[in-house]
């Protein structure tokens, strides 16, 4: 540890002293390992047991334990009409807004890897609505469409309580969520551009190919890794919606997600062991689309490789 | 450009295509391509901008849609600062963030480096569960979390909050060091072990000095990671006591009771987003590094 040691003479032994490499390697992993179990591996177990309990706290203080009740937790769940709203809401937000994300980023990607001027004060400023905290995201667009402050009402003359009627919210949601992270896809996307070489565009342009082949056939394809990955990134993401609601309706007016379902079970009233088990069957959905897209990518950056 | 109609919406469509064509048009069409940067601009910045708009009204004011404040004022920032929920949380979020990431740097660099350097069995297999860790939803952990620190003590506490926050922070981390730490020549290492430093020296007087900027690039995106996290922060606290911003604001009633909150809110959101912005004006590259370095080989 001191200083004084790395000069000291050491001719002898050219191995060094100290702790023995693997052992040391052990100990220098052990804490990231020791917090993951901690705080990943382990609620997830004590979750699985909870959801197989009955075991709520209705008044403050008094822990009612009825003892294991098998799935009946899930049960209930997957026969309660709100879980199945909330996931129908998860899955429309997800789809909408993942899909949105991707054509205006690509369509910014492209445009920002054309435009060689300004090229970096771009790049900043699409970096400020990914550096917006979600809940002032949340907030901001409250401020945009709720009336008398916002805008909205004004340009469209209307007068929509957005965040008040059924599909409007969920609307506003998404549109929030695609400002945010829009960017972010586009800077993904630009990644995967700035790899392509020039002179593959060049000899096609040789070779007589349009704009539009060239797009089509040299971009689309070439880009496709790096649009899977950022699809993967956000579906998952999109799954665990929980800010936005949250902040801009409480999860009220058709836009309860998986996550705020949840939450508001265990937290709000203390139902841990169906609340629980709803977390279960949300983390079980997330896992089964992170497997799926594994798969999916694995096969298609395979399938590219050998054509 | 065809690609661009696909998009179910009109507006959205529209302003691909303004920018599809720029990327085609290359320099003999400058014009369209100011089109589209003006276009991303606006896109990027309006929406934070009319927060900063309505964060400067108060009073009647605030029942308007000016687009400019016609009175401005800062009367809404006062409010905040003089609102000790506010102020509270703000510490609340900078203790909590600040310890998450130092925590986060010291740990995930030990993993890292025995990762990137050392002989170790399994180390696939540690570096899977890392990647794993990312894709969990909060909402899973939450429920124990909830209960579990509710039994211990640990509820709202600030350390109720740093120690799932250090857990959610270390797979970018480890991942973004790895890749800093492997690109270190190997030379200077085995150069301090044979003048007789242990493995542990060298990482910590050779390798940790050099990887400096991957340090720096893990450690911005700790902290906005801690700085911005919502779920945990309304489940395990209930007082400002270890409120963080995020959560307080979305409790937020204003700075008096008659006056409707929207103008303070306003002011308050701004506030807590300027150390982000500044974060991102200064660091662009090494953000858009890390961030791209993650997702592309995660």
């Amino acid at each position: 540890m001191e200083a004084a040691s790395i000069r000291a003479p050491a001719p002898a032994k050219q191995r060094s002293k100290g702790i023995p490499e693997r052992r040391l390697a052990k100990l220098m992993v052990a804490p990231s390992l020791i917090l993951i179990a901690l705080v990943a591996a382990w609620p997830i177990i004590y979750a699985l047991w909870l959801s197989l309990h009955e075991y709520s706290v209705r008044v403050a203080g008094l822990s009612r334990w009825a003892g294991p009740v098998g799935l009946r937790n899930y049960s209930n769940a997957l026969s309660d009409p709100d879980w199945w709203a909330a996931f129908t809401h998860t899955i429309i937000f997800t789809v909408a807004s993942v899909s949105l994300e991707l054509v205006i980023g690509l369509g910014m990607a492209l445009a920002m890897h054309a435009a060689f001027r300004g090229q970096g004060l771009l790049r900043t400023v699409v970096l400020v609505p990914w550096a917006v905290l979600t809940v002032v995201t949340a907030i901001m667009w409250q401020t945009i469409f709720v009336s008398p402050y916002g805008i909205v009402n004004t340009i469209l003359g209307t007068d929509t309580v957005w965040l008040g009627s059924s599909p409007q919210a969920l609307i506003v949601i998404i549109i929030a969520d695609v400002w945010k992270t829009a960017p972010f896809m586009a800077l993904l996307i630009l990644a995967g551009l700035q790899v392509i070489p020039g002179e593959v565009y060049e000899a096609a342009k040789v070779d007589g190919a349009s704009t539009w082949q060239r797009f089509a056939r040299i971009t689309l394809p070439l880009l496709m890794p790096a649009i899977l990955v950022a699809l993967i990134f956000r579906t998952l993401d999109a799954l665990r919606l929980f800010d936005l609601p949250y902040v801009l309706t409480g999860g009220q007016v058709g836009t309860s997600t998986l996550s705020t379902i949840a939450q508001e079970q265990f937290a709000t009233n203390r139902i841990y062991g169906l609340g629980s088990a709803m977390s279960v069957l949300t983390f079980i959905i997330v896992m089964a689309v992170s497997f799926a897209y594994i798969r999916f990518v694995g096969g298609n950056i395979r399938g590219l490789a050998e054509e | 450009m065809e690609a661009a109609t696909t998009a179910a919406r009109p507006e959205a469509a529209e302003r691909s295509r303004a920018r599809t064509k720029k990327a085609k048009g290359g320099p003999s069409t400058p014009w369209w391509m100011w089109v589209a940067v003006a276009a991303i601009v606006i896109f990027c910045l309006f929406p934070f901008y009319w927060l900063i708009n309505i964060s400067l009204k108060t009073g009647a004011d605030l029942q308007s849609s000016d687009i400019i404040p016609p009175h401005p004022t800062l009367a809404n920032y006062k409010a905040i600062f003089e609102n000790p929920d506010f102020t509270k949380a703000l510490r609340n979020s900078a203790v909590v963030a600040l310890t998450t990431t130092v925590l986060a740097l010291v740990v995930g660099s030990f993993c890292a480096y025995a990762l990137a350097r050392l002989k170790l069995r399994g180390k696939f297999w540690i570096l899977a569960l890392v990647l794993t860790i990312s894709t969990f939803p909060a909402i899973t952990v939450a429920a124990a979390l909830f209960k579990l620190w509710s039994d211990i003590g640990l509820f709202n506490t600030w350390s109720g909050l740093i120690i799932p926050y250090l857990t959610f922070a270390l797979p970018l981390g480890i991942y973004i060091l790895v890749s800093f730490f492997r690109e270190i020549p190997r030379d200077l290492e085995e150069a301090a072990l044979v003048d007789g430093a242990t493995h542990f020296q060298a990482f910590r007087k050779v390798v940790v000095p050099l990887a400096a900027p991957g340090l720096a690039t893990a450690g911005i995106l700790t902290f906005i990671g801690a700085w911005n996290e919502f779920l945990l922060a309304v489940t395990l606290t209930s007082t400002s006591k270890a409120r963080t911003v995020p959560a307080a604001i979305a409790f937020f009633t204003g700075a008096t009771e008659h006056e409707i909150p929207y103008g303070s809110i306003s002011a308050a959101s701004v506030v807590i987003s300027i150390p982000l912005i500044l974060l991102v004006l200064f660091f662009q590259k090494r953000i858009v590094a890390g961030l791209t370095a993650g997702a592309v080989k995660g």
